[in-house]
């Protein structure tokens, strides 16, 4: 037992994922007026590098499609309910005109899902999941997923929520509902931030658009003068260079900072669906043991479902923690990385006009006396 | 500009004698040409909101400017006298530069800062009572009279002078030039632009030049103003989240400091762009500066066109008057100038 122990620490520090893009046409039609149909399927190639024994080969390599990743949580949400499994990414985005297979909303999924993977790796009881070692090893998934509880099972759990709901629970555990309160409010504000920033990358866009224009009237100034067109070519040029520094900055809100936020506002909702899970379990058990009263059921069943509530409040007690821990790291890091970025963007932009402002501004100073002067020297 | 006119007005070798008791410019000063901000400090010093009755006896709100005026030569005497001062309105000084513009014709007169706020960003108020604006005004008010009283012309004018010293009484003195009968009609104005035989090859580049800079800086103005509307945008969505911050550190423990300090942030950045935009709008004013100059540069031009037009017309009048004498002179009658002309023809060919 203690080397199996040990083998399972070692297997969560020696997971290696690496992830990249693939591409398979699965049809080609071509229909009575010769147009040409092409259904592409997007699949992610997987590299497994890894030095545990528990597996024969040290390095394994997939290819997995989103569908696949869809099992996979579900079979870690079946078998441990009340852990916290980081979220998949999106099915769909219904926001903008999102192409499926624009190349931003590819590599955007992509990072998604090789995060996921990572974090169940990292995960202390998830990593070792049989389900999740044969998505990674697997070459062919489908006959592993013929396996397991299906739709009928989650028709059932639905069912039992909703019961739930209306039952309501006998015994309610103060932890429990402050977590829930927590979930909650997290929620909101999560989805407020995320709201907030993309309202910002949007307004900043607008603003860098105008930075482009407005420049561009500098130069056509620049045009028609002698004295000034340096100095107005410099504005303009100051100006030109701030729009692509906010260009910048913008696009590492993008990069950084909103699939951090959106990552947490599904993680909520997966917060939302472990609480859930858990007040079933309760539920059940309660269900079960008010039916031991009227004989229904045995002793043995009820003490069954008793130990289940306790390792599923067990679980979530401990993943509860550690999900704090993680989010407070991930939000923290984007949220100061968005910080010292932003630092860096005024600096440079503030840089750029001081260095500037001197040459540039001081011709304006040209006294507009030279107008009357010379109209005098016509002599009129 | 203001710093450029202050270089100017050192205190120089003055005559003791430029004021006289009435108050009338001595010739020895014009004789000079030194000019009137050598002479005298000028200042626009305050801004105070007044009621009264208008025109049409109706109670309204406006604002009157301090001018003080102190001379020079008291100053560098080591005394320090309390300056004369009074009040004017912002339609006085409109007068004062209406005059000016009909007098002098062929100078391109200062222009005043703007009668209403053009070129209002969203949130700009384009109220002329806002103290920001009156503001920009008063300083605006300040460089138009620094730069008439620099000028070598214009700095002597006597209605000039007494808009600075004689607070009751200019507006009538000022009318009673009768200026305003000597104003041009925009309508001959413009048919004279297209009617002129021989334009002035530099005054034709010079129009060309100011219609050029008068619509670059409205184009740049205008520019500007989309780009503080949507910079305003960007600081005030901000705002949003300094709320959010705060509502969220208030369910979390460990970081519950640091988004509290993060809201508070965001709160102050996001005022903080009333301020920058504010300062801003002294930029704009500058550019603003250049669009009325170009007004004016193209005013004189127009009267030029004007002149030059009623120039080659008087000339074209003179001649045909000349030949209509030398007809009589001679007894010879013709019924117009044109058959005049087809008639020598067929002289030409004998």
């Amino acid at each position: 037992i203690l080397l199996h122990t040990a083998c399972k620490l070692q297997s969560r520090l020696n997971y290696s994922i690496r992830c990249s893009r693939d591409l398979k046409v699965n049809n080609l039609n071509v229909d009575n007026e010769g147009e040409v149909t092409v259904y592409m399927k997007f699949s992610f190639r997987f590299l497994l590098q890894t030095t545990c024994s528990e597996f024969d080969s040290s390095q394994y390599e997939v290819r997995r499609r989103y569908q696949d990743f869809l099992w996979l949580k579900s079979r870690l949400e079946d078998n441990y309910p009340t852990l916290i499994v980081h979220p998949l990414p999106e099915k769909f985005v219904m926001k903008g005109m999102v192409d499926r297979f624009n190349d931003d909303f590819i590599e955007t999924r992509r990072k998604a899902l090789h995060r996921f993977l990572n974090r169940i790796s990292e995960h202390p009881i998830l990593s070792n999941s049989h389900y999740f070692k044969v998505f990674l090893t697997e070459e062919e998934l489908a006959p592993h997923r013929k396996q397991g509880p299906g739709f009928l099972s989650r028709m059932g759990e639905t069912m039992r929520t909703m019961a739930n709901s209306v039952r309501g629970l006998r015994s309610k555990l103060e932890e429990f509902d402050v977590m829930q309160e927590y979930v909650e409010d997290f929620s909101n504000k999560i989805c407020s931030v995320d709201k907030v920033t993309q309202r910002i990358i949007k307004e900043q866009r607008e603003y860098m658009d105008e930075l482009k224009h407005y420049s561009s009237t500098y130069f056509q100034w620049a045009e028609s003068e002698k004295e000034l067109a340096e100095p107005l070519k410099g504005i303009g040029s100051c100006v030109e260079r701030c729009s692509k520094e906010t260009q910048e900055q913008v696009q590492h809100l993008s990069e950084v900072l909103v699939p951090a936020l959106h990552e947490y506002v599904l993680c909520a909702d997966t917060l939302k669906a472990v609480m859930r899970r858990r007040n079933n379990i309760q539920a059940e058990f309660e269900a079960k043991n008010e039916a031991l009263a009227s004989r229904k059921t045995d002793q043995e069943m009820v003490d069954d479902l008793a130990d289940r509530v306790e390792q599923a409040n067990n679980a979530l007690r401990g993943d509860w923690s550690r999900w704090r821990t993680s989010m407070r790291a991930d939000l923290k890091s984007a949220l100061i990385s968005s910080a010292v970025k932003n630092v860096d963007y005024y600096e440079k932009v503030s840089s750029k006009l001081k260095g500037d402002s001197f040459t540039v501004l001081s011709p304006f100073h040209i006294s507009p006396f030279s107008f009357s002067s010379e109209l005098q020297n016509l002599g009129l | 500009m203001a710093e450029d006119s202050k270089e100017d007005s050192v205190a120089s070798n003055v005559d003791s004698d430029q004021q006289t008791p009435d108050g009338s410019l001595n010739n020895s000063v014009l004789a000079d040409g030194s000019c009137l901000l050598r002479r005298m400090e000028i200042c626009v010093a305050e801004a105070e909101k007044r009621s009264g009755k208008n025109a049409v006896s109706m109670q309204e709100t406006f604002t009157v400017y301090l001018v003080e005026t102190r001379p020079i030569d008291a100053t560098a005497e080591g005394r320090s006298p309390p300056p004369d001062s009074l009040w004017r309105r912002y339609s006085e000084f409109e007068l004062l530069r209406n005059y000016l513009i009909i007098a002098y014709p062929y100078i391109v007169v200062p222009p005043l800062p703007e009668k209403r706020a053009e070129f209002v960003w969203h949130k700009l108020s384009a109220d002329n009572m806002d103290p920001d604006f009156v503001e920009r005004r008063r300083i605006g008010l300040e460089n138009f009279l620094f730069r008439v009283a620099s000028h070598p012309v214009l700095s002597n004018d006597e209605i000039l002078y007494h808009f600075l010293t004689k607070e009751h009484g200019w507006k009538e003195m000022v009318y009673e030039t009768g200026f305003q009968a000597k104003a041009d009609s925009r309508l001959r104005a413009l048919s004279a632009t297209f009617r002129v035989r021989s334009p002035h090859k530099r005054l034709v580049e010079m129009k060309h030049y100011s219609d050029g800079l008068q619509s670059h800086t409205a184009q740049l103005l205008r520019a500007r103003t989309r780009v503080a509307d949507r910079l305003y945008a960007v600081y005030k969505v901000h705002g949003n989240y300094g709320r959010v911050f705060s509502e969220w550190s208030a369910i979390e423990k460990e970081m519950g400091d640091g988004l509290q300090s993060a809201g508070h942030h965001m709160d102050a950045y996001a005022t903080s762009i009333d301020d920058i935009l504010e300062e801003e709008e002294h930029y704009a004013d500058q550019l603003k500066e250049y669009l009325f100059y170009a007004e004016a540069l193209r005013a004189v031009c127009r009267k030029h066109e004007l002149s030059q037009f009623e120039l080659e017309m008087a000339s074209l009048d003179l001649i045909s008057k000349k030949q209509q004498r030398e007809e009589l002179a001679t007894g010879v009658c013709h019924t117009n100038i044109n058959l005049k002309q087809y008639a020598m023809l067929p002289k030409a060919c004998k």
